[in-house]
């Protein structure tokens, strides 16, 4: 291993790799933040809706879960564009991770929401706070304080998953460093600087993750 | 004077299974009923079909002179808008057998939500409100506490505050000394029975046999969705008349 090489190579691709590294953040942040906000819908819909909406929902969930997200990301960028949505590929990509997201947090929504027993509801009820209220003040701060820890687990698959992007040609972290590979052939150096800097982007999360979770934990 | 509370021919079934076979009752303000009969009796869900957490499907519950849960129009029966229900329900207080503290708010945010959000208050106003509420159940020191940071006799006096600082026109009280270890049943009495000797007008479910017979002005004994027997607390504890009545105190501590 030639380490100065190395260094002088990446200081050349800096530039490169800093792009990649921006679009890796920016695919992960939407995808993260439109999937919840999808998914808090979801897991409302399997909560509280009706049965033919609970059938659907369960439905969506159960195909998205069970296909690799990498089939899903392929889907989005070629079957789209076949029935005339045209998508570029950091839209489609961006798309497939929402949807997985979607999906994961639909799912804990649900079991947090569940998880609640039945008697803070009827709490709120009985002084006079309508089915919004009774969701917005008594039951969805509670719900995100179980989901914070699982939910910070499903940013960080996120995260991993934004790679699988590199195969419809999104110049993210990943196919950045291949590019730089490609022209300089330190594979090994690259490789094992970009895992660690995947490795710190995830620890990151983590930490801030714990940090919040300490902030609004209940005595 | 018009009665608070008139339930006339109260009708609940949960499938196929009746639970209330037909309910008559009146309460006048400044009552104290209580409801005692074995479990299954149908208790709980009179109280419940009062603050309207259970549906009905026949008879009538009117407070202070208003038809709460339903509507009729012509033959017709509708169970009223979800946002007519909730101010309804805010009209009685609810005191529950497991408190039912929001867990993520302290006592005195417990006891001002329903202020603020229900009846708009500003929140300074609310927060003196629910801080006369809280030292009246003995529990203003404890005004920054968690509900986790409390035992179950002070979380119990807590809900028994944020119920009432609505101001309802009644307070129901569900078993609200059954889910507490015996040395902490005597303070949460000691509330209900402060409540009573000012005034309030109250119906509770209670298994606490002395208790209902000191501090109630009428005693309702319920039995297989019936009302069996009733009548002021001497004649119901004193001379009971029926065998059923008589059994059910047999096997009742007092």
């Amino acid at each position: 291993m030639n380490f100065s090489l190395f260094l002088t190579e990446l200081w050349n691709a800096r530039m490169n790799l800093l792009a990649g590294l921006g679009d890796t953040v920016l695919i992960s942040v939407a995808s993260v933040l439109l999937g919840t906000f999808l998914g808090v819908f979801v897991g409302l819909a399997m909560t509280y809706g009706n049965k033919p909406t609970r059938f659907g929902v369960r439905l969506y969930i159960d195909f998205l879960r069970g296909t690799p997200v990498f089939v899903l990301i392929l889907a989005c960028f070629y079957i789209l564009s076949v029935v005339g949505l045209d998508l570029s590929a950091f839209q489609a990509g961006v798309l497939a991770l929402t949807m997985f997201c979607s999906s994961h947090v639909g799912e804990i929504v649900r079991g947090a929401l569940k998880a609640i027993p039945a008697g803070q509801t009827e709490a709120a009820k009985s002084i006079g706070l309508t089915f919004g209220q009774t969701f917005a003040y008594v039951l969805l701060p509670q719900a995100l304080r179980q989901i914070l820890p699982t939910w910070v687990n499903t940013a960080t698959e996120i995260v991993k998953a934004s790679t699988l992007l590199s195969i419809i040609g999104v110049v993210e972290l990943l196919l950045a460093t291949q590019q730089v590979i490609s022209r300089t052939y330190l594979s090994l150096e690259f490789y094992l600087f970009v895992g660690f800097v995947y490795f710190i982007l995830n620890f990151l999360i983590e930490q801030a993750g714990r940090a919040v979770e300490r902030r609004i934990s209940i005595p | 004077m018009s009665p608070i509370l008139t339930i006339t021919d109260l009708h609940k079934s949960f499938g196929d299974l009746e639970v209330l076979k037909g309910i008559d009752m009146t309460m006048q303000k400044g009552d104290v009923v209580s409801l005692i009969g074995s479990s299954g009796s149908g208790k709980t869900t009179l109280l419940r079909c009062v603050n309207l957490l259970e549906d009905f499907e026949r008879g009538s519950i009117e407070l202070d002179g208003e038809a709460i849960g339903y509507r009729h129009e012509g033959s017709e029966r509708r169970r009223l808008s979800e946002r007519h229900i909730a101010r309804q329900r805010a009209m009685t207080g609810m005191a529950f057998q497991q408190f039912n503290l929001f867990p993520h708010m302290t006592a005195i945010r417990n006891v001002m939500l329903g202020l603020t959000k229900t009846k708009k208050m500003a929140k300074d106003e609310a927060y003196a409100i629910a801080e006369k509420w809280l030292e009246r159940v003995g529990m203003i020191e404890r005004r920054d506490h968690f509900p986790g940071q409390l035992s179950g006799g002070q979380q119990q006096r807590v809900a028994i505050a944020r119920a009432i600082a609505m101001n309802p026109r009644i307070m129901l009280f569900d078993e609200v000394t059954s889910a507490l270890d015996p040395e902490l049943v005597k303070e949460v009495l000691a509330v209900v029975r402060d409540l009573a000797d000012d005034g309030m007008t109250m119906l509770l479910v209670t298994h606490e046999m002395r208790f209902a017979r000191d501090v109630s002005s009428k005693v309702v004994f319920m039995h297989h969705g019936r009302i069996h027997e009733e009548g002021p607390p001497e004649q119901i504890f004193g001379a009971p008349e029926t065998d059923r009545l008589r059994g059910f105190l047999a096997n009742s501590e007092m």
